[in-house]
């Protein structure tokens, strides 16, 4: 339990939070380069796990290569890029690109996949082009699932980038690296303290996130549902509604 | 792919899996194969090493010369950082164990004011705990020391600490991150040669990132140990410190008390030998030969027939 005093003691340091390298500097670039890792992987990842989902092909090596690229060990492939671009943020960036793409890619895929496809065709029968039922249908409706996965991804981000402090001046693994190596734990439990609160900071945000997402259409649909009759859970959030004449 | 594919895979894997297993198990060789054959004391003596390829190698001649005289050896090696190892030498789990004076004092008296090789193993002598002695240090050392380029040296005339002063140029150093916060880190330049340097963390302990950062120029001054081989290849320049900036680190071995003056005058006779030239050349037979730390130890051993 001392442990957790020593940490207290540290985070309740008033010379701990300013100056250079101190607590509020190492959350703002820790925040900086998870955002940074996350609109670069978004923008690979999602396009063509959307891809997938939508056209159906292609999901077998797909689910392939982000189950092989969440094998990969972190810091192993940091070492590697490090060793290649030298020290500094580009090697722990593209390390946690890779660390967040599986993610995000299984969200889009899933997300798009799980739009009913009587209501993808409605929308054909309707005279939407594929672009229109990418956007008007498609995304829309999967939306809480993209943004579990990107939930997903950003609470691993924000738990790896501690990993950006072996090669660089950079983010809350600064704390954790300098007391396990000088023996100040109450420094390390401190920094990984905060790590953790951050964390579940920002998963809290997503998690409003993914409830504000939710189509009007879907939720009118629900509330009508749940007023009829508990036929359908509340934790179906993110579910295709089913319509038409199915009974 | 093919249901029948995925399971060909899946044995692929299993095979792959297997093998490595039995091949590490295989590297290690079997450490009861000694050729102690009686004679001496039936106590075994257990030896231990940190989890660093030199500090094993040192350890393994250690324990290759008390086989050679006729001593049981049980070899607990590549144990992690002192902080996991202290306590078991002190709890008489392990007898013998190499160790560097300067280190070790540090870790017992955080802020020793000795830098000399004889201050530090003096003032070590009355450091340790009860139930642990440490016998003769060695010639060898191997200390934190900074290095620059052999460019950076002759473009700035940089030989020495003392010469940083006048380099115009910013200088930022490289190393782990504790040496933000070592007496010898940014801060004691600046107090003992009037150097300000930015400081960069590289987590790999004078590894090939920090080599690389020094030798791209992302860093201009790095921290390694000095008896790494690296220094030699990469052409480096280590700095001189008249001022005893570092505290000195030779190498030395702790033991406990099960350690009888028999065993002692063995281990001296080996530290005695081992030179600062030889510590290197045996390192650079690990990191640029790869080989192992068993047969560097028997190969320095009966080149030096000590016994």
């Amino acid at each position: 339990m001392s442990l957790f005093l020593d940490a207290i003691a540290w985070l309740t340091d008033p010379a701990n939070w300013t100056g250079a390298g101190s607590i509020p500097q190492r959350i703002v670039e820790h925040l900086w380069i998870s955002a940074v890792v996350l609109v670069i992987a978004a923008a690979i990842a999602l396009p063509v796990g959307g891809a997938v989902g939508h056209t159906g092909r292609g999901r077998e090596p797909v689910v392939m290569v982000s189950g092989g690229l969440r094998a990969l060990p972190t810091l192993g492939v940091l070492t590697l890029f490090a060793l290649w671009l030298g020290i500094g943020l580009r090697a722990p960036v593209i390390a946690l690109v890779i660390l967040a793409i599986p993610p995000l890619l299984a969200g889009a895929y899933a997300g798009f996949e799980s739009v009913d496809r009587r209501t993808i065709d409605a929308a054909r029968a309707v005279g939407m082009r594929e672009l229109q039922i990418v956007g008007k249908v498609e995304l829309p409706l999967s939306m809480p699932i993209v943004v579990g996965g990107i939930r997903s991804a950003t609470l691993q981000i924000i738990a790896t980038a501690t990993l950006a402090a072996y090669v660089a001046d950079f983010g809350l693994g600064r704390f954790i690296f300098a007391g396990l190596k000088t023996r100040d734990y109450g420094e390390m439990l401190g920094g990984s303290l905060l790590v953790i609160i951050l964390a579940l900071l920002v998963d809290g945000c997503f998690a409003v996130t993914q409830r504000l997402v939710v189509p009007a259409g879907v939720r009118a649909t629900r509330t009508r549902e749940l007023r009829s009759g508990p036929t359908r859970s509340r934790a179906a959030v993110g579910k295709p509604i089913t319509e038409g004449n199915q009974q | 792919m093919t249901t029948a594919g995925r399971g060909r895979l899946a044995a692929l894997a299993a095979v792959a899996v297997g093998a490595t297993v039995a091949l590490a198990g295989c590297a290690t060789g079997d450490p009861l194969d000694s050729g102690s054959d009686g004679g001496g004391d039936s106590e075994t003596i257990v030896v231990g090493s940190q989890d660093y390829y030199s500090n094993e190698i040192i350890a393994e001649i250690y324990a290759q010369a008390l086989e050679e005289n006729g001593f049981t050896v049980d070899r607990q090696f590549r144990i992690g950082q002192r902080e996991v190892y202290i306590p078991e030498i002190e709890g008489g789990a392990i007898d013998v164990f190499p160790e560097y004076t300067g280190n070790l004092l540090a870790f017992y008296v955080e802020d020793t004011t000795a830098t000399t090789s004889d201050d530090v193993y003096a003032e070590l002598e009355g450091a340790l705990p009860e139930g642990l002695r440490v016998l003769d240090q060695s010639p060898a050392t191997d200390q934190d020391s900074y290095h620059v380029t052999r460019a950076f040296s002759e473009e700035n005339g940089v030989t020495s600490l003392a010469d940083l002063e006048d380099v115009t140029t910013p200088i930022t150093l490289g190393g782990n991150s504790e040496l933000a916060t070592r007496p010898y880190g940014p801060e004691g330049l600046k107090s003992v040669y009037g150097v300000d340097v930015a400081f960069t963390p590289i987590e790999d302990s004078g590894g090939p990132l920090t080599l690389k950062a020094l030798v791209d120029n992302q860093v201009q001054m790095v921290n390694i140990y000095s008896a790494d081989p690296n220094i030699a290849v990469n052409d480096l320049v280590t700095l001189e410190d008249p001022e005893g900036l570092f505290l000195a680190s030779n190498v030395v071995p702790v033991v406990s008390e099960k350690v009888t003056d028999e065993i002692a005058e063995i281990i001296n006779t080996v530290s005695a030998a081992l030179t600062a030239e030889d510590l290197v050349a045996l390192n650079s037979l690990s990191v640029n030969e790869q080989q192992s730390a068993d047969q560097i130890a028997s190969d320095w051993l009966g080149e030096k027939a000590l016994f």
